[in-house]
């Protein structure tokens, strides 16, 4: 509910000004105009920000601060002893991680006939997939192509996606929505069948596929039916710590962890399947974040010591529309797909500042600069922020709109007293994906033999930053591509004596760089609990 | 002075500020989560709670990550709930009403007592819901529970031991993959990639200078 007079005082100029904002379409910035906003205001170039990495695989580049404290840090298990000769589960492909690309390799993996396991930090679904919430690209109109989509997602990344990675991800995205389909997810369609399909932020067609605007969870509920229907083993509440490799340097599974008795297993499996997700909760530049709880870039830590390179771990998505107000729900998702049905970003002032289908960089650097240097932003508790007129969504689209696209954020700021169909929110940059990770070949596969990666732990799909909608697919093509290629190398594999020597090259490394260790990692969870002692109530 | 209340977190009593949710509550007091913490916005069903305020008669539920505290509020959390998920192949079932009664036969015990709405966390019409799914009407069901978040807290107050959420998933699936009209558009698109329709088009494309591309993507038309 708005009760600060300022903040009133500001509905009223945003409400006068509807009417006439309805109908502008305002241009898109030129790339040389993008350029300089970019480089001027977007968090990725705050130099200060940034550390340069003193060893490991991508010695001498720059990662946030807070991301090379846990890259260089000590492992949870140097030195301690650890028997490798009977491990507690032995597999073919091990899958650590159980968001939409892990649960899509299991589902590969098994049906390809390979013994599979799963494991993961906290329940199956616990993943930003299940947040994600706008919807799923794939080129599958008259008007659209494959070619069409990858010029949308290679422009948008700056050019920087590696692009046989890319042209896998634009030219099995149809193939991906009609495997989801044939499992049993409620896309949105017109009686006849057709896919309700609407713009994306840098899309030149309409190829946004959606589940109302609660596509991830939806594609992300059907998954883990599947994985439990296909009775694949899922270890829950188990954290890998650690990945093994053989006497021969290829990687032959992981050292878990339980979340909650802390007791260690050795897990042996012929290939591996890193698919652990992002980093927002290391909350990068203070920034709040629309990720899960479980967030912490583990499989970054786990795969870099274990040898494998990083590709783009300097760049990081914030999602232009982060919720500002109110403080219980500040940093989660309001997603595109608002402004993909009509709303637009207006100021203070009631004035509409840009395209609301720039790409997410531009938009972001967009607003944090509405919000400094020209002060037209409003201020709430937590910063300044601005509107996303959401009633003019139901003004272009007639009454009923809000309920039917986009229920989840009508609930979500319902449950504060926000009505979106009358009142308009207040939004602010939040950190949302991690544009950069693990390099991989078209295979999956890492650096690291016998180790393979898909989902958010990978970069070099998406360049420099990735278009709304390209995640939930490159977590269904390349979580399936990772099952399909794993199980087939599996078939393959003998594993040889399991060591962990890999941990004690890495501390040679360290101590040859001079680099002291600030952390131990992975981090596993944020730590959200208050520093003082809590106050027990008199 | 921030506004302090009580709440009682599994019966023990500390101060919390007045504007935090549960779930930032319970991390106040000094809980580091594990369990019964998730995408803390809504979503993902891992943060079921059951509420009592002090002198109300009335059991409320809620998601820790989406309710604020209110004074003398008793709280337990429900991070996992034994539902009961039957096994089925999606290639083998059929839309038809004696899958429920394989799969799921206690739905037809439903006494209609309602308390699965009342304790629904997102406002769901969940009798309703089941009602449908009784009647093998899969589409309707499917539409009624969408908003469904797998909590479980609903099944937790069935006297039936129903376990709704999963029986909403299996109407679900049921309603996406047969009952929904088939995109032949996205059949036929499928069959062109695989035929290597579009091979050439994006091969020339990536082929190209930088430069070209550049200009290319610089000036695309955008679809109104």
């Amino acid at each position: 509910m708005y009760t600060d007079p300022k903040m009133l005082e500001s509905i009223r100029k945003v409400e006068a000004a509807r009417a006439e904002n309805i109908k502008l379409d305002p241009r898109r910035m030129t790339a040389e105009e993008k350029d300089v906003l970019l480089k001027t205001y977007h968090p990725d170039y705050r130099e200060n920000q940034f550390t340069v990495l003193y060893f490991g695989p991508n010695k001498g580049e720059k990662v946030p601060t807070e991301l090379a404290a846990l890259l260089e840090g000590t492992s949870r298990i140097l030195n301690k002893q650890i028997d490798l000769s009977c491990p507690d589960y032995d597999t073919d492909v091990l899958i650590i991680g159980a968001g939409g690309a892990g649960c899509s390799a299991a589902i590969e993996a098994d049906k390809a006939g390979a013994r599979t396991m799963i494991v993961t930090k906290l329940r199956m679904g616990d993943a930003n997939t299940m947040m994600a919430e706008g919807g799923i690209q794939a080129a599958d109109k008259p008007n659209d192509s494959p070619a069409q989509h990858f010029l949308d997602a290679y422009g948008g990344g700056h050019f920087a996606a590696q692009k046989d990675l890319l042209y896998k991800l634009v030219t099995e995205a149809p193939e991906a929505i009609e495997w989801l389909s044939e499992l049993g997810v409620e896309f949105d369609k017109a009686p006849d069948g057709t896919m309700i399909t609407t713009h994306g932020g840098g899309t030149s067609r309409k190829r946004m596929h959606a589940a109302k605007d609660y596509s991830g969870a939806e594609i992300m509920r059907t998954l883990r039916d599947e994985v439990l229907n296909r009775q694949i083993p899922v270890v829950d509440f188990t954290s890998a710590i650690e990945l093994m490799k053989d006497e021969n340097g290829h990687c032959a599974g992981a050292i878990l962890m339980n979340m909650e008795t802390k007791e260690l297993y050795v897990a042996r499996a012929k290939t591996v399947i890193l698919a652990t997700g992002g980093a927002g909760r290391l909350h990068y530049q203070g920034f709040p974040t629309s990720n899960h709880y479980g967030a912490t870039a583990d499989g970054l830590i786990l795969g870099y010591r274990a040898g494998a390179k990083l590709l783009y771990a300097d760049t990081l998505q914030y999602h232009p529309t982060g919720a500002a107000f109110p403080a219980q729900i500040f940093g989660a998702l309001v997603t595109e797909k608002v402004r993909s049905v009509g709303a637009m970003l207006v100021n203070c002032d009631g004035e509409v500042f840009m395209n609301p289908l720039e790409t997410r960089d531009v938009a972001a650097a967009s607003i944090i600069r509405e919000c400094s240097a020209r002060g037209k932003g409003i201020k709430t508790p937590l910063g300044d922020a601005v509107w996303l007129d959401t009633p003019m969504i139901e003004l272009k689209n007639g009454a009923g709109t809000i309920e039917k696209r986009i229920p989840a954020m009508m609930r979500m700021f319902g449950k504060h007293g926000i009505d979106i169909r009358t009142e308009p929110i207040l939004v602010y940059p939040t950190l949302h994906y991690q544009n950069g990770g693990l390099h991989i070949t078209p295979d999956g596969q890492t650096d690291v033999e016998n180790l393979f990666a898909a989902g958010e732990v990978v970069g070099g799909i998406h360049g420099r930053n990735r278009l709304m909608g390209n995640s939930l697919l490159d977590v269904i093509v390349f979580g399936r591509n990772a099952g399909v290629h794993a199980s087939e190398k599996a078939k393959n594999v003998t594993v040889g004596k399991l060591t962990l020597s890999h941990l004690e090259a890495f501390e040679a490394e360290r101590a040859k760089s001079g680099k002291p260790a600030e952390k131990l990692s992975p981090q596993l969870l944020p730590d959200y609990t208050r520093r003082e002692e809590p106050t027990l109530a008199k | 002075m921030e506004n302090m209340v009580n709440v009682f977190l599994f019966g023990k009593k500390y101060e919390v500020p007045a504007s935090l949710t549960i779930m930032e509550a319970m991390e106040y007091s000094g809980y580091q989560l594990v369990r019964g913490c998730g995408c803390r916005n809504g979503f993902c069903g891992a943060c079921a709670t059951i509420y009592r305020i002090a002198g109300d008669r009335e059991l409320k539920a809620c998601l820790a990550c989406s309710t604020r505290v209110e004074n003398n509020m008793y709280v337990a959390t429900l991070p996992f709930f034994p539902l009961v998920k039957e096994i089925y192949d999606i290639e083998k079932v059929r839309p038809d009403e004696r899958i429920m009664m394989q799969l799921y036969p206690e739905i037809y015990s439903c006494v209609g007592c309602n308390a699965c709405t009342k304790a629904c966390t997102q406002g769901l019409n969940v009798m309703q819901y089941i009602a449908y799914a009784q009647r093998g009407e899969y589409e309707k069901c499917a539409e009624e529970s969408f908003d469904c978040v797998m909590c479980g807290v609903c099944s937790s107050r069935c006297p039936a031991g129903i376990s709704h959420p999963q029986v909403a998933m299996l109407a679900r699936r049921l309603n996406g993959k047969y009952l929904a009209p088939h995109c032949d558009q996205l059949t036929e698109r499928v069959q062109e990639i695989r035929d290597g329709k579009f091979e050439k088009l994006i091969e020339d494309l990536m082929g190209k200078p930088l430069d070209e591309i550049k200009e290319l993507y610089n000036h695309r038309e955008i679809e109104k």
